[in-house]
């Protein structure tokens, strides 16, 4: 099964990190993402640019309505993703977990819907 | 097979079987089916067919087998019927299929069943309130009625929460399977919470007029006991040990005129002494493991003032040292309030008073009516009755629960009076 975990982290935490700790962190980001292709279960993922850059559209009534921002104002924007595959939801628990945003932030893991052909 | 019976004994069987082992059938339908619902249903069936069949062919040897394989071709032929319209359910008709060339079960895989089905209705993904329900509904049998009555919900409400928790389940994949072992002290405290939560609301409701709703500390019980045969855990028999305890006392903490009865002034004559008995077994057995954790020293606790055949021969100084320990394990503000109520029977109130006001004075348990109303008693015992009163003031305003309040409002007017 696929699952998808987004990561959400205070954003400006990130802007006022010295520089040797961000690179920590990436460097832990890196092994991670080595160790998820190493065991077959990465399927994809990627860094996202700050929330400033986000964009949110929603369709009413068969309009297209595009507002500036990310959806919802928290303290924690969404950074980046990873799409695994895992064997179930604890399985999905147990990579999510080792996430190195999941200590400082929230991943949030989604199930990705599997359409079927009739 | 036993041989044709008259059909009333056939269908007592039938109902002492469903008393005895619907969930247990259910547990493993489950496992079969991968489908709440549909195991429900196919469990729901397999009762049916035996009240038709029983009184014809006699009781089988072994009736849990018998209704888990019934129950397992009755879904199956749900299951094709609706296939017929549905294409959807082929791969789910294809995966039931294939469960029947699994080899027959034993007696020691459908308990495994049970701790599977205990497991995956507490499973965190779930929303507590969630767990609760479908505990309730799924492990103990309760209905959906039942169990909304007992926790005051509305029953659409109740249900709803039931059927969003079916489908997380379904939806998230989310394994009908016992932790491995490195999940399992996260995972069983989940399960152990849920109950402890089942028997407080039953024990002390959180709100409305009555304070012991038995019923639910009765399941809650159950579920202990449960636990305690398919994990024998130290904090699984732990938890057990409190609930026993606690729920020992009942009779002496709420007579019949439906007034609060505090410990200090209960008849212990009342006290259920097998259950106590029973309970400090548990305790011993779970001290012993040397892996103390929080239920099995607040049962500890519990034991020691079981001990006491009145107030005054309370070993404080061995309640207010497990406190200490308690505090190492889990340091929360509420195990330190009740810590300062042991230290203030030990050392006297105005020790007792210094620890609530530092808890306090941090900024801690200000809207708990609790801390209040235990102030309010050091202080009316120091014999400083304005602060007193203010402080029983303060407990009745923060409390939700009617006997509790009357409770209170009783001493507040002594006080006055006095």
């Amino acid at each position: 099964m696929r699952y998808l975990c987004l990561i959400y982290d205070n954003e400006k935490a990130w802007e006022k990190m010295p520089k040797e700790e961000a690179d920590a962190v990436f460097g832990e980001y890196f092994t991670f993402t080595e160790g998820i292709k190493a065991s077959g279960q990465h399927l994809g993922g990627e860094a996202l640019q700050p929330t400033q850059a986000a964009t949110t559209v929603r369709v009413r009534n068969g309009k297209v309505a595009t507002t500036d921002g990310p959806f919802a104002e928290t303290k924690e924007q969404l950074g980046g993703y990873y799409l695994i595959d895992a064997r179930d939801l604890n399985d999905a628990i147990q990579v999510a977990a080792k996430i190195p945003s999941a200590r400082y932030g929230s991943v949030e893991v989604r199930p990705i819907m599997e359409f079927t052909s009739m | 097979m036993t041989g044709p019976e008259g059909s009333d004994t056939a269908r007592e069987r039938i109902e002492q079987v469903y008393r005895s082992d619907s969930r247990r059938v259910l547990a493993t339908l489950i496992r079969l089916l991968g489908d709440f619902d549909l195991a429900e249903e196919a469990m729901q069936d397999s009762f049916v067919a035996a009240i038709d069949r029983w009184p014809v062919d006699g009781v089988p040897a072994n009736p849990r087998t018998w209704l888990v394989s019934t129950g397992r071709f009755k879904a199956i032929d749900r299951l094709r019927r609706r296939a017929t319209f549905d294409a959807t359910l082929a791969p789910v008709l294809r995966r039931v299929d294939r469960s029947i060339e699994q080899p027959e079960f034993d007696d020691d895989k459908l308990e495994d069943d049970r701790l599977r089905l205990i497991f995956t209705c507490c499973h965190p993904a779930l929303g507590r309130d969630a767990q609760i329900a479908l505990t309730l509904r799924e492990v103990c049998g309760l209905t959906t009625e039942e169990i909304a009555h007992a926790f005051l919900t509305p029953a659409p409400t109740l249900a709803q929460r039931i059927v969003r928790a079916k489908a997380k389940i379904r939806d998230a994949n989310i394994p009908y399977q016992v932790p491995t072992l490195a999940d399992l002290p996260e995972r069983l405290d989940s399960v152990l919470h849920v109950i402890y939560l089942v028997f407080n609301e039953g024990y002390s409701a959180s709100s409305g007029s009555t304070v012991v709703r038995h019923d639910l500390s009765t399941e809650a019980i159950t579920l202990g006991r449960l636990l305690v045969d398919l994990l024998p855990e130290p904090e699984a028999e732990g938890l057990l040990a409190l609930m026993l305890l606690h729920d020992a006392r009942r009779a002496a903490r709420m007579p019949a005129d439906g007034e609060l009865v505090l410990l200090d002034d209960q008849d212990r004559t009342l006290w259920n002494r097998p259950q106590i008995d029973e309970g400090r077994e548990l305790v011993e057995d779970s001290l012993r493991s040397r892996r103390v954790g929080p239920y099995a020293l607040q049962a500890a606790i519990a034991a020691v003032h079981a001990n006491a055949l009145t107030a005054s021969e309370t070993d404080w100084p061995q309640i207010a040292g497990l406190y200490d320990v308690l505090m190492r394990v889990e340091a929360t503000p509420v195990v330190e309030l009740n810590r300062a109520v042991a230290i203030a029977m030990r050392d006297g109130p105005a020790a007792g008073l210094a620890q609530i006001d530092a808890i306090l004075a941090r900024g801690e348990l200000h809207e708990y009516h609790l801390a209040h109303s235990a102030r309010a008693d050091l202080l009316r015992r120091l014999g400083r009755t304005h602060e007193a009163v203010v402080a029983y003031e303060r407990a009745i305003a923060l409390n939700t629960q009617e006997p509790e309040r009357r409770f209170l409002a009783r001493r507040l007017s002594e006080l006055r009076t006095a």
